[in-house]
């Protein structure tokens, strides 16, 4: 039947119209050259995607390289390549500075955010409760806020308190923004570990605890690493809270700083320097892509096709 | 042997109803520092917010304030400022998701045919995605600097621009600003539709080859309606991304040049201009634009939440 099917369509098309039959005409033509024809098109969009991806990081590479009058040249290669912007940030103390800062929130913010996180996502995804949707969709809603809706009410409340421009003053809203997207890649993966392995470690007498620390944590481990990269991903990236929230380099976290190397002199632009310390505050994160490119796709992806 | 099961039975109920009270229990316990957590940070300001945007704060004297009903907002309403930024807010988040979406179907359908090389051709594409949005921002800004950039003159040679400085002109700067984007979430996009693309059994396109569909039938009849929630997802998400838009314009042109945005706006009056109330009303106003898109967002996507809530 299948078989048949495939042999008469096209015989069926023909003599339904012109436009058919122009079509299968047109197919008729492609068919033998579909042979090279295809590969050669992959060929070609894939050397394009690797293009527009990377060609503009390399770009800022190229121009980390460069000094002095280079800078005003659009070479692709630097023709007096050198490390001299990099010795340069390195002995910034505001660059340094806001690298120790950034790494010490992030970190943080991580840790409590796993921590947090999983507490709320093994109650979400296992116990039975009433209005589990509304507080599910409540916590999902804020990653909606937009961060300037916070941002006059955090300072007022950091100055009064004493936290403005300190690294606490950044972890806490930096946990609430990032507790949604962990509760949310933990939940669908804890839901993902079967049931019963709890139930039995349960019936010989475990606590809930000695269950979720036993039995479900290990088989999370993926999970939780995904969902730390991300919070981490985001926690590094965040500039509108980091810039209202703090006003001296010993708070300033690495995306305050570097754009505060534009800020101070609007003509007269170290692009030199700014393209050295973007490149290296950005390495990190290169480097946690390819070495988990699966883990992040997957904690970006969940929950998104399942609908 | 019945009595045995029935007695059995009736154990295993009253054990379930102790659970059922112990287990709720642990659910709040275990919700409460999340939510203690979200209560704080979120709903808390937003309500300060609100308040503060019904009042007047002197520039003068810090703490000295009077009430000032709906003064800041139709102060907004009244200025060019406001509405300045919420054109090219929209422009900016309606050309930048359009072009993400068509550039990231691309590239997530060349991924899906690329049997080999997927996994290195997804890291290739992580990389900007990776890449701070800062930094997005500085890459563009060498890009297109007048002598060091290469983009001016590779538009140049191809009819656009000519000698134009692209950041110092309206129109070009948010050309800059929205190709910026697109080159740093457009991969995001391919990567959510790569994995919609993957659950589309190969069975549905072969039937349709066997019936004689062709390669843009097959496309536009299976590919598209099935991946119509994927899209709407990767819509949803970009969308309120870009609404929200503060990084890029803050380095690129600081706001110059036809490339305001509301959360730039209201980030200026807040800490250059010191204006709480206006400052806040202008939040406010952004929080309330932002939150009537996801309220669509919570519509489209609430089947997956509920799906995540439901038992088992």
């Amino acid at each position: 039947m299948e078989a048949s099917g495939g042999v008469v369509a096209p015989g069926a098309g023909v003599r339904e119209g012109e436009k058919e039959r122009e079509e299968a005409r047109a197919a008729v033509r492609r068919g033998p050259r579909r042979n090279w024809v295809r590969p050669l098109l992959m060929t070609i969009a894939v050397v394009l995607i690797c293009i527009f991806c990377l060609f503009p990081f390399y770009w800022l590479i190229n121009v980390s390289l460069k000094t002095g009058s280079d800078l005003s040249q659009s070479d692709i290669f630097p023709p007096n390549p050198t490390l001299d912007n990099y010795d340069s940030i390195f002995k910034n103390d505001n660059f340094t500075s806001a690298l120790k800062n950034s790494v010490i929130v992030t970190t943080v913010t991580t840790i409590l955010a796993l921590i947090v996180g999983s507490f709320a996502a093994y109650a979400l995804a296992r116990l039975r409760f009433k209005r589990k949707f509304l507080i599910l969709a409540l916590i999902l809603s804020i990653s909606t806020f937009p961060a300037i809706a916070i941002a006059a009410p955090m300072f007022k409340l950091w100055t009064d308190i004493g936290i403005y421009d300190t690294r606490i003053g950044l972890i806490i809203p930096y946990l609430t923004f990032a507790l949604p997207l962990a509760i949310y890649i933990l939940t669908s993966f804890f839901k993902e570990i079967p049931k019963e392995l709890e139930e039995a470690a349960l019936v010989d007498g475990a606590t809930y605890f000695q269950a979720f620390r036993k039995v479900v944590l290990p088989l999370a481990a993926p999970g939780l690493v995904t969902a730390g990269l991300l919070t981490a991903f985001f926690v590094w990236n965040e500039f509108l809270l980091a810039v209202t929230l703090t006003s001296s380099p010993d708070a300033f976290t690495v995306p305050v700083s570097v754009a505060n190397f534009t800020g101070s002199q609007k003509f007269e632009v170290p692009l030199g320097t700014i393209s050295a310390a973007s490149v290296v505050i950005t390495i990190p994160l290169v480097l946690a892509v390819i070495l988990f490119q699966k883990r992040i796709v997957a904690g970006m992806t969940a929950g998104a096709v399942k609908g | 042997m019945e009595a045995a099961s029935v007695k059995l039975g009736r154990g295993r109920k009253k054990r379930g109803k102790t659970f059922g009270s112990e287990e709720r229990r642990l659910a709040a316990l275990l919700l409460t520092p999340a939510m203690a957590v979200i209560a704080l940070v979120a709903a808390y300001p937003i309500g300060y917010a609100i308040w503060l945007s019904f009042n007047e704060y002197s520039v003068r004297t810090p703490g000295l304030s009077r009430w000032a009903g709906f003064k800041n907002y139709t102060e907004a309403f009244g200025s060019s400022e406001f509405w300045e930024a919420v054109k090219n807010t929209f422009i900016f988040t309606g050309l930048s998701v359009t072009l993400e979406l068509a550039i990231g179907l691309g590239m997530a359908i060349a991924m899906h045919e690329a049997f080999k090389g997927r996994g290195l051709l997804r890291t290739v594409v992580l990389v900007p995605w990776a890449v701070l949005t800062v930094v997005s921002a500085i890459t563009w800004r060498t890009l297109f600097e007048p002598n060091l950039g290469l983009a001016p003159q590779i538009l140049d040679a191809i009819g656009i621009g000519g000698d134009v400085v692209w950041l110092g002109q309206e129109g070009y700067a948010m050309a800059v600003m929205i190709l910026a984007d697109v080159w740093k979430t457009a991969p995001f996009m391919a990567l959510l539709l790569l994995a919609g693309l993957q659950v589309i059994p190969d069975d549905v396109y072969d039937a349709a080859k066997v019936d004689g569909a062709t390669t843009w039938q097959r496309f536009r009849r299976i590919t598209i309606p099935l991946l119509m929630p994927a899209i709407l997802v990767a819509l949803i998400f970009r969308t309120l991304d870009a609404l929200r838009i503060f990084d890029l314009p803050y380095v690129l042109t600081g706001g110059s040049n036809g490339t305001t945005t509301l959360s730039l706006i209201a980030h200026q009056e807040l800490t250059t201009n010191r204006l709480i109330g206006y400052g806040s009303a202008l939040s406010v106003l952004t929080f309330i634009i932002v939150m009537a898109v996801s309220f669509i967002y919570i519509r489209t996507v609430g089947g997956n939440i509920r799906s995540l809530a439901e038992e088992g």
